[in-house]
């Protein structure tokens, strides 16, 4: 029953994403991890999102940063993870 | 026995001075400001920033009173940037120029919030649309010329509540993304006048209905919050996220506080950063640890299963409500003395609206004024 699944309105990606400009991403030596700033606040990221983000610079496309990190990861397949995780980013205003 | 672990300090709020050109009714600085002078250095500032950065913390607020009265301050959120701080300037736009607000861009400040001066005559200017807005309007500009998301916030109180169709009105015409419409806390200068500010329900009822509106009508132009005040809840707020877990606040003459207000509380040593390393003060102080954890709570916060919530309330209204700092925030409606918030409440309900402007109420309403602040504290 294919059909029954909601069509979720999906917005679409940017096509260069890049950080919101209220974010800022560094590494944080007391957390030990890469964190996202802004006003009054701060987000703990993974390993994996925050190699994502730190790509997301307004010159590379979504594609762009999927080979480079297949690359740099020496993998392959890593589209849909990547996207999901663009696209949550996106949900919550991180990269615009 | 368990000693509570102790967190890392998060927020370093920076209350660079005391000194502030307005003179707002619902201030929660301490009402004898005036007889705090001997304001931190530029370098003993930077220590401050450079020690607490030390030990984790990531957020930086300088406020004040009006942090740009202090001619440093370009030169501090530099230092605070280049320590990796995520830099927020609170400020009511006064003194905020073409000139400083580049020299701020350029130092690597990250956030400003503006926010909305309150006093009979401003007030008045504002709800008239003429003065103050023009001043408004320029430092809106400014703001959005350098790129900083325009994020406002107005503090409510029974005064301006029944206009706060207009203010929503004026914020968008200044181009705000967010706005705060923050109820008033009653502490310090607010707490002297709190039987003039506190609103009653019906006002706030009708407030929020206006709020929604505006929300359904204006979509994502504008992000508006509206914060409740605490009087008019059943639970208290976690307030700073419980005592000494994640905020750090200095006074312009070096006091290290937990809250705000902590300085008005009995019993307290409060540490000063002229004697102290931030470290020393953060793990060690007396103060510091004085109500961290459960230890210090009496019932029913101590046998309550909501006490890992909002860790009994805030420390300084049980104290101003109830005369124990230890006691539940009487907001609580498990707190014993909860009817002290509710004969508040009740008697807020009865007092007849004065007609339409500040200070022909029954008790005239005080002003935060040098001169106020040195009759208040008199020894």
């Amino acid at each position: 029953m294919i059909d029954a699944i909601p069509d979720t309105p999906t917005e679409s990606l940017p096509e260069y994403p890049r950080l919101n400009r209220l974010f800022r991403l560094q590494w944080e030596d007391a957390q030990q991890a890469y964190v996202l700033l802004y006003p009054e606040g701060m987000v703990k990221l993974n390993l994996s999102a925050a190699e994502i983000l730190k790509r997301c610079d307004g010159t590379r496309t979504v594609t762009t940063i999927v080979t480079e990190l297949e690359q740099a990861f020496n993998t392959t397949g890593l589209r849909d993870q990547i996207e999901g995780m663009l696209r949550a980013a996106f949900e919550k205003d991180w990269i615009q | 026995m368990n000693a509570p672990a102790i967190t890392q300090p998060f927020w370093l709020l920076a209350e660079l001075t005391y000194r502030c050109p307005l003179h707002c009714v619902f201030c929660y600085n301490p009402t004898n400001y005036a007889n705090i002078q001997n304001e931190l250095t530029t370098q003993e500032w930077i220590r401050v920033m450079t020690e607490a950065r030390a030990l984790g913390a990531a957020q930086l607020g300088f406020s004040g009173g009006e942090p740009m009265l202090r001619d440093d301050l370009e030169i501090l959120v530099r230092e605070a940037r280049q320590l990796g701080f995520y830099t927020n300037l609170i400020t009511s736009g006064v003194g905020l120029n073409a000139t400083r607000i580049e020299a701020l861009k350029v130092a690597g400040l990250d956030h400003i919030q503006l926010s909305f001066q309150d006093s009979t005559k401003e007030m008045n200017d504002f709800l008239s649309s003429t003065k103050t807005f023009e001043l408004k309007k320029n430092v809106a500009d400014l703001i959005k010329k350098h790129d900083y998301p325009m994020v406002m916030n107005v503090v409510l109180h029974r005064y301006n509540l029944p206009h706060v169709d207009k203010i929503i009105d004026m914020a968008l015409e200044l181009g705000a993304e967010y706005l705060e419409l923050a109820n008033t806390q009653y502490y310090g200068w607010a707490m002297e006048n709190r039987d003039q500010l506190l609103p009653t329900q019906a006002q706030l009822i009708k407030a929020e209905e206006v709020v929604n509106l505006y929300r359904a009508k204006i979509g994502k132009r504008c992000k508006i919050l509206f914060v409740v005040p605490d009087y008019f809840e059943e639970r208290p707020k976690a307030c700073m996220n419980g005592w000494g877990s994640i905020f750090l606040d200095i006074a312009p003459d070096g006091a290290a506080l937990p809250c705000h207000n902590a300085r008005q509380l009995p019993g307290l040593d409060i540490p000063n950063i002229r004697d102290h390393s931030i470290r020393e003060i953060w793990y060690e102080s007396q103060a510091f640890n004085f109500f961290r954890g459960d230890q210090w709570m009496q019932e029913p916060c101590r046998s309550c299963d909501e006490k890992t919530k909002d860790f009994g309330g805030c420390r300084c209204q049980a104290f101003l409500l109830t005369g124990n700092a230890a006691a539940a925030d009487p907001v609580c409606s498990k707190s014993p003395e909860h009817h002290i918030v509710k004969e508040i409440v009740m008697r807020a309900q009865q007092t007849s609206l004065p007609a339409a402007h500040l200070g022909v109420a029954e008790h005239p309403i005080i002003f935060r004024t040098d001169m106020n602040s040195r009759k208040l504290n008199i020894e």
